[in-house]
C-alpha cells in the first residue's frame, strides 16, 4: 500500500470516530425534540400540573429549576470569585496553599449523590433548614465552586503581569490593583465560567434528591424554606413513578429542560465571543 | 550637587543567581544618570530595587541599604515610596483604557475625585510628556490605538500624574523608531529641571546623548561611574572603554 493511500484511510477512520462523538449528541436531540414538540405549548409551560401530573403544565418545575439555579449561583459566584482571587494573587507557594487546591481537584471530582447525602446531613438535619429551596441552592452552590474557583483563577491568571507591575509603579495598593487594574479584564472569563458551571447543574438530580425537591407541589415556592418542584427530578419521577403518564409530556419536559440548559450554554458562547472582539490588549 | 539616592553595599538575588553586587552608588539630584552594560549587568534589577518591585518576586533576596533623601527605603511603606519613585517600564505598557484614564488612572486610586482638577492634572502631564499636541483631540480614545512612542510618553505622563520626585526608566525605547526615541529623550533633558532621572540604556549613544554622568555595570557589579564624557573618552577602566566603543557588549 503506497503513502498516499494508507494516508487516505487513516484519515477516513479519523473522520468516522469523529462523527461517532456527533451522532449520539444529534440522535438525542432529535428523538427529544420529535417526541416531545407536540406537547409544548403555551397552557403546557404556564399550568401547574393536575390529574397526579398525567396532565396540566410544568410551570412550578420550571420556576423552581430558575430559582434554584440563580441562588446557588448567588451563593457561589461572590465565594468562588473571592477565592480565586486569593489563590491567584495573595497565596504562597506553601503546604496551606497546596492543600487548599487539591481540595478543590477533589471538590470536582465528588459524584453529584455523595453531595446530595452531604446537604442532607448538613443543612437539612444539622442546622435545620428542612427539605427547601435554601437547601438545595446551597449543595448545588458547593458544587459549583470548583467550576467556578477553576475558571476564575484561570482567568485571572491571563491577565498581563504587566498590568499590575504598572499599577504597583503608580504607588496603587495591591487590593486596589486587583479592583482596577486586574478583575476588569478577567470579568469575561469569570463570566463565561459561571454559566457554564451553572448549565452544568441545571440539570443534577442527585444533589437535590434529598435536599429541596418536592414530589408535587402545584404552586410555587413562597420563601426560602419552601419545597420546591425542580425539572431534572419531575422528569424522573413522571418517567418512573407515574403509571399510565403519557409520553409525549415527558419528553415535553426533557425537552424544555434541554432547552433551558442549551441557552445558557449559548449565552456562555455569546459573552465571550463578544469580549474577544472587543478584547483590547 | 545634592546627593538623591545613596545606595550602600547592594547586593540582589533571586534564587540561586546574583544579579547585583556589593554595588556602592549616588544619584545626584536633578541629574540623569545613565546605567549602561550588556544584557544580564544587574540594571534593571538595580533600578527596581529603588522602588521595591523587585520584591513582588517570590524569590526574591536583597542586602545592603538604599536611601532616598537621607531616609532608608524600606523602612518606608512601598507604596508611598512608588508615588515618589515612578518608572517607566522598557515596553510601553498602556493599561487598556482610554489616553485619560490611563493618566490619571493613579491619582484616581490615591483619591483625587473632582473632575476638574483630573482634567487639568491630565493636560498638564501629558503637555509635560510632550504628548498633549499630539492627542489633545481624542483624550477619550483608546490608549492602546496610539503609536509605540506616543504610547511610551504617554506612559510617562501617567508616571508623571502622580507627581513623583525620581523617575526611573527602563530601556524607554528600545521599542521605539529613532524619531520617537528622540522625541523622548528631549522629554527627559526638559524634566531633568524637576526631577532626578536615572535611565537603564542598552543604546550606549542614547546615554551619551542625554545622561549627565554614566555608570558601567558588568556582571552585576559597578564597573566605573563618572562624568558622561569621561566615561565615553577617557574611562578609567579598560572594560568601559571597550563597551563604550562596541568592541563587546
Amino acid at each position: 500500500m503506497d503513502a498516499k493511500k494508507s494516508q487516505k484511510i487513516a484519515f477516513g477512520v479519523l473522520l468516522a470516530t469523529t462523527l461517532a462523538v456527533v451522532l449520539p449528541v444529534l440522535f438525542i436531540i432529535m428523538i427529544i425534540i420529535k417526541e416531545g414538540i407536540t406537547a409544548i405549548n403555551w397552557r403546557f409551560l404556564t399550568t401547574m400540573p393536575s390529574n397526579g401530573m398525567r396532565s396540566g403544565g410544568i410551570f412550578p418545575a420550571i420556576v423552581g429549576t430558575i430559582y434554584l439555579v440563580l441562588l446557588s449561583v448567588a451563593i457561589a459566584l461572590p465565594v468562588g470569585v473571592m477565592a480565586a482571587i486569593y489563590l491567584n494573587e495573595y497565596a504562597k507557594d506553601n503546604i496551606l496553599t497546596r492543600i487548599i487546591k487539591l481540595s478543590i481537584v477533589n471538590l470536582a471530582g465528588v459524584p453529584s449523590v455523595v453531595y446530595g447525602l452531604f446537604g442532607l446531613g448538613l443543612f437539612v438535619i444539622f442546622l435545620k433548614f428542612g427539605v427547601c429551596l435554601l437547601s438545595g441552592a446551597l449543595t448545588l452552590a458547593i458544587m459549583e465552586l470548583p467550576v467556578i474557583i477553576t475558571t476564575s483563577k484561570e482567568a485571572l491568571s491571563t491577565v498581563p503581569l504587566s498590568f499590575r507591575e504598572v499599577s504597583l509603579s503608580l504607588g496603587v495598593s495591591r487590593w486596589q490593583t486587583i479592583r482596577y487594574a486586574v478583575l476588569p479584564h478577567a470579568l469575561p472569563g469569570i463570566m463565561t465560567g459561571t454559566i457554564l458551571s451553572i448549565s452544568r447543574i441545571a440539570g443534577e438530580t442527585a444533589p437535590i434528591l434529598f435536599t429541596a425537591a418536592a414530589f408535587y407541589l402545584p404552586r410555587l415556592p413562597g420563601s426560602l424554606f419552601d419545597q420546591i418542584m425542580v425539572l431534572p427530578y419531575h422528569l424522573f419521577i413522571i418517567s418512573t413513578q407515574i403509571p399510565n403518564m403519557p409520553s409525549k409530556s415527558t419528553y415535553g419536559t426533557a425537552l424544555v429542560l434541554l432547552i433551558l440548559v442549551l441557552m445558557m450554554n449559548f449565552t456562555a458562547i455569546v459573552v465571550r465571543t463578544y469580549f474577544r472582539m472587543n478584547k483590547k490588549w | 550637587m545634592v546627593a538623591k539616592i545613596t545606595v550602600n553595599n547592594l547586593s540582589c538575588r533571586f534564587g540561586k543567581s546574583q544579579s547585583v553586587k556589593k554595588l556602592d552608588l549616588t544619584v545626584l539630584e536633578n541629574e540623569i544618570l545613565g546605567i549602561i552594560g550588556p544584557s544580564n549587568s544587574g540594571k534593571t534589577t538595580f533600578l527596581r530595587a529603588l522602588n521595591r518591585l523587585n520584591e513582588l518576586h517570590p524569590h526574591y533576596k536583597q542586602q545592603g541599604e538604599i536611601f532616598i533623601d537621607g531616609k532608608n527605603i524600606l523602612l518606608e511603606d512601598p507604596e508611598l515610596l512608588r508615588k515618589r519613585v515612578g518608572m517607566v517600564f522598557a515596553l510601553p505598557l498602556s493599561l487598556p483604557l482610554s489616553v485619560v484614564e490611563n493618566v490619571i488612572y493613579g491619582p484616581k486610586r490615591h483619591g483625587v475625585k473632582s473632575k476638574k482638577e483630573l482634567e487639568e492634572l491630565a493636560e498638564r502631564c501629558l503637555r509635560s510628556a510632550s504628548l498633549w499636541e499630539e492627542v489633545k483631540d481624542r483624550l477619550n480614545g483608546a490608549a492602546l490605538k496610539l503609536s509605540g512612542g506616543q504610547q511610551q510618553r504617554l506612559c510617562l505622563a501617567r508616571t508623571l500624574a502622580v507627581e513623583p520626585e525620581i523617575i526611573l526608566f527602563d530601556e524607554p525605547c528600545s521599542g521605539l523608531d529613532p524619531l520617537s526615541t528622540a522625541k523622548v529623550e528631549e522629554t527627559m533633558v526638559e524634566l531633568k529641571e524637576k526631577y532626578t532621572l536615572v535611565l537603564v540604556t542598552n543604546n550606549v549613544k542614547q546615554a551619551s546623548r542625554v545622561c549627565d554622568r554614566t555608570a558601567f555595570f558588568l556582571m552585576g557589579e559597578l564597573i566605573e561611574i563618572d562624568k558622561t564624557e569621561k566615561i565615553f573618552i577617557s574611562p578609567e577602566d579598560k572594560r568601559t572603554e571597550e563597551y563604550v566603543t562596541g568592541r563587546f557588549g
